[in-house]
């Protein structure tokens, strides 16, 4: 039995912004959807399931919101997945979406993940004081810095390298008109001497903390042959799990990325990803952490991805632009970013990413993580349909 | 779809008023290697796993990585999670069989409910703007719809005690609760956990001598606002179970996800299930209703009827959300 190739029709997101106080959740995540619907020229009649995606129900203090979420996303009367896989979530959730279609349960799935932080405190929300468990510190940035000095000790890194990954994304964010920080004026100089906030990371060097929501129309071959968009078609897409934390792990490079990738090239039938795949959005929450997947995901040999982003390589015009979209550095609707890296690179191969387009970018991949570097889910899509 | 995918073992485990001894992975592990034992697997044999669980029972975000952790994930698997009832994990897992791309699932569900108040934690899944300020808890909406059934004459208290009194001995439970709810005709607040082994084809034949076979499988939504429902229907019910194709032919068990007496009253109109039917005849959630596990134990104990040779077509429902708002209906069978 072989799977439906499934095709993403139709993309949409909201402008992210720190706050969005004129709308409610319910009008945070329909907005994104009925952008999608509207990319697709479809209506909420034409939608045969709904899956839904977001990190932990404290970061808005709805439990379980998509109960709720139900009507603002045209659901009543099908069914809806939730799905909630710490930050790889809006990742994974399109991937759930996908084996729908894939399977031939459904031939139309609308697919959406958001968050709107600014409903709580995300930092908090992730630091609730549990009995007897080791706590996660205050937020993430406290608990991914000492693996990023890891990688800078292991790899000798020079220690600017950070700091021009930041500088690169927050210029590729004022390409993209949906990104969250737009600082027109931002120097090299600036990233650098930004405050400390969790030795090496800097303050221009972190995520903010947004609003926002994203959305797809995944469809079988019959209905992408009907859509008024060039497709992207799905060539691979993969999920990985490991454990949070266990003697032997490499928080540096985990291995549950490295299968996840190997996963993702071996159903695309990709042997060498720096030449084959033209540009990628990964998810990088700490500027540190380009370098870091560059390895992990095999475009790099062990210690030299950093060497790539030093080079250029990684710039928008370079050989294989990372995150032309601005990335998790100018945008972090948590739940929503993974998504958005998916979505980010079906618009990079459907020529439609307008300003920050790569030039002839034909096959991309998006790229999530989540948990305690633990949670992987990636897709590779291209703009010609695989066999069936 | 075109695979045949079973049901190869279920699990599940004592459910407790008070496990403030046991964390949610003591809790769940002896369940794990209780369904893998029964088939004989270890977890490097399983492809796919899939988790139901709530943050907001346990009190802290990503809950769920202490499971994973406990279950083993390593070398690295490939895995999800829902944050909704084990069921709807199930549902995730079969849909990747579905796919080609998964032989074995291993699905498990958990919850702890007795660390916090449950029927206040549950009036924070409510419309955060017009309904949660106002903290309805589920028992006080679940009266709201037995009152509109009695009021519409489709049942009674008489009726409803005579729902309570098939499910075990639950005398002494007449105060009322919220009113016309009474103490039996509200399930009793349990953690537990449970697990169920799903498997494809040949390999569910080899697994199992009796495997249950998921025939079909489906899940709808309702609208969340009550005031736009009609309370004394479950139309969502309803259409899962045509599009899972439960009344294609009879079936001789229905393990129903009712939570409250007067659901079951819901349910089985929805369902079209006359008195030839066992309903629950595991007791269901009138006697052990885990939140988050609840479902998921639904469709195992109907598939555990079919190991034991008890079912020949067994209809398996699991709801979630205020007075049935969202409704699974699989159809398993043993052939």
């Amino acid at each position: 039995m072989s799977r439906e190739p499934v095709a993403v029709i139709g993309i949409g997101q909201t402008k992210h912004v720190a706050a969005r106080h004129d709308v409610s959740i319910a009008g945070l995540v329909r907005e994104a959807a009925r952008r999608a619907l509207s990319d697709a020229e479809l209506g909420w009649a034409d939608i045969d399931a709904v899956v839904i995606g977001k990190a932990p129900d404290f970061f808005e203090g709805v439990m379980m919101p998509e109960l709720y979420l139900a009507d603002a996303l045209g659901a009543v009367g099908k069914p809806m997945l939730r799905v909630h896989t710490a930050g790889s979530v809006g990742g994974s959730t399109a991937l759930v979406a996908a084996n729908l279609v894939a399977a031939r349960v459904h031939r139309t799935v609308l697919t959406v993940a958001f968050e709107k932080q600014s409903e709580s405190n995300a930092m908090w929300g992730l630091s609730l004081p549990i009995p007897f468990q080791q706590p996660l510190l205050a937020g993430a940035g406290g608990f991914f810095a000492p693996h990023v000095r890891a990688y800078i000790r292991r790899s000798g890194a020079p220690d600017t390298v950070g700091s021009l990954v930041a500088y690169k994304d927050r210029r590729n964010a004022l390409k993209n008109p949906y990104a969250h920080v737009r600082d027109p004026g931002i120097t090299l100089e600036q990233v650098r001497s930004s405050s400390m906030l969790w030795d090496p990371i800097r303050y221009l060097e972190t995520c903010p903390s947004s609003d926002g929501a994203c959305a797809m129309v995944l469809g079988d071959t019959a209905v992408a042959r009907r859509a008024p968009r060039p497709p992207a078609w799905l060539r691979g897409g993969a999920m990985r799990s490991e454990p949070t934390m266990f003697a032997g792990k490499d928080y540096v490079s985990p291995r549950a990325g490295r299968d996840c990738a190997a996963d993702v090239y071996r159903q695309a039938g990709i042997t060498e990803p720096r030449r084959e795949i033209d540009v990628v959005e990964m998810y990088v929450p700490f500027s540190w952490y380009e370098p870091m997947w560059l390895e992990n995901l095999g475009f790099a040999a062990e210690g030299e991805g950093w060497k790539l982003t030093e080079s250029g390589v990684t710039e928008i015009d370079g050989e294989l632009p990372v995150n032309p979209s601005g990335g998790v550095l100018s945008t972090n609707p948590i739940g929503a970013s993974g998504m958005i890296r998916f979505a980010e690179a079906a618009l990079q191969v459907r020529g439609q990413a307008g300003e920050h387009q790569v030039d002839g970018a034909r096959l991309a991949l998006g790229h999530a993580y989540g948990g305690g570097s633990q949670f992987f889910s990636m897709w590779l899509v291209g703009c010609e349909r695989p066999e069936a | 779809m075109t695979r045949d995918v079973a049901i190869v073992a279920f699990g599940q485990s004592e459910h407790r008023r008070d496990s403030s001894e046991f964390s949610e992975v003591e809790m769940l592990m002896p369940v794990l290697h209780e369904v893998l034992g029964q088939v004989g697997l270890t977890t490097d044999r399983i492809d796919f796993t899939c988790s139901g669980s709530s943050d907001y029972l346990a009190g802290r975000a990503f809950s769920f990585t202490m499971a994973l952790d406990g279950v083993g994930a390593w070398p690295p698997i490939a895995e999800s999670h829902v944050e909704m009832d084990g069921a709807w994990a199930l549902y995730e897992a079969w849909v990747k069989i579905l796919t080609g791309e998964a032989e074995t699932a291993l699905v498990y569900a958990y919850g702890k409910s007795s660390p916090g108040d449950l029927r206040g934690v549950l009036t924070r899944q409510l419309d955060p703007y017009y309904v949660a300020p106002l903290w309805p808890d589920p028992v006080a909406l679940a009266a709201l719809q037995a009152r509109t059934l009695i009021d519409a004459g489709l049942t009674d208290e008489h009726r409803l005690a005579a729902i309570t009194a098939r499910h075990g001995d639950r005398t002494g439970a007449d105060e009322y609760v919220v009113r016309p709810l009474r103490r039996r005709d509200c399930p009793p607040i349990r953690d537990g956990a449970a697990a169920v082994v799903l498997a494809a084809g040949d390999t569910a034949r080899g697994l199992c001598p009796q495997p249950a076979w998921i025939r079909g499988m489906d899940h709808r939504i309702e609208a969340h606002s009550l005031g736009v429902r009609d309370l004394t229907d479950s139309p969502s019910t309803r259409l899962a179970a045509e599009r899972a194709g439960a009344f294609d032919a009879p079936v001789d068990t229905a393990e129903l996800h009712a939570p409250f007496s007067s659901q079951e009253v819901v349910l089985r109109r929805a369902l079209r299930l006359d008195d030839t039917v066992a309903v629950n005849p595991s007791g269901g959630p009138l006697v052990a209703n885990p939140v988050m596990a609840a479902g998921l134990i639904r469709l195992g104990e109907a598939a555990a009827r079919i190991h034991r040779g008890q079912s020949g077509r067994a209809l398996a429902h699991a709801t979630s959300g205020p007075c049935l708002q969202q409704n699974l209906v699989a159809v398993l069978e043993a052939s």
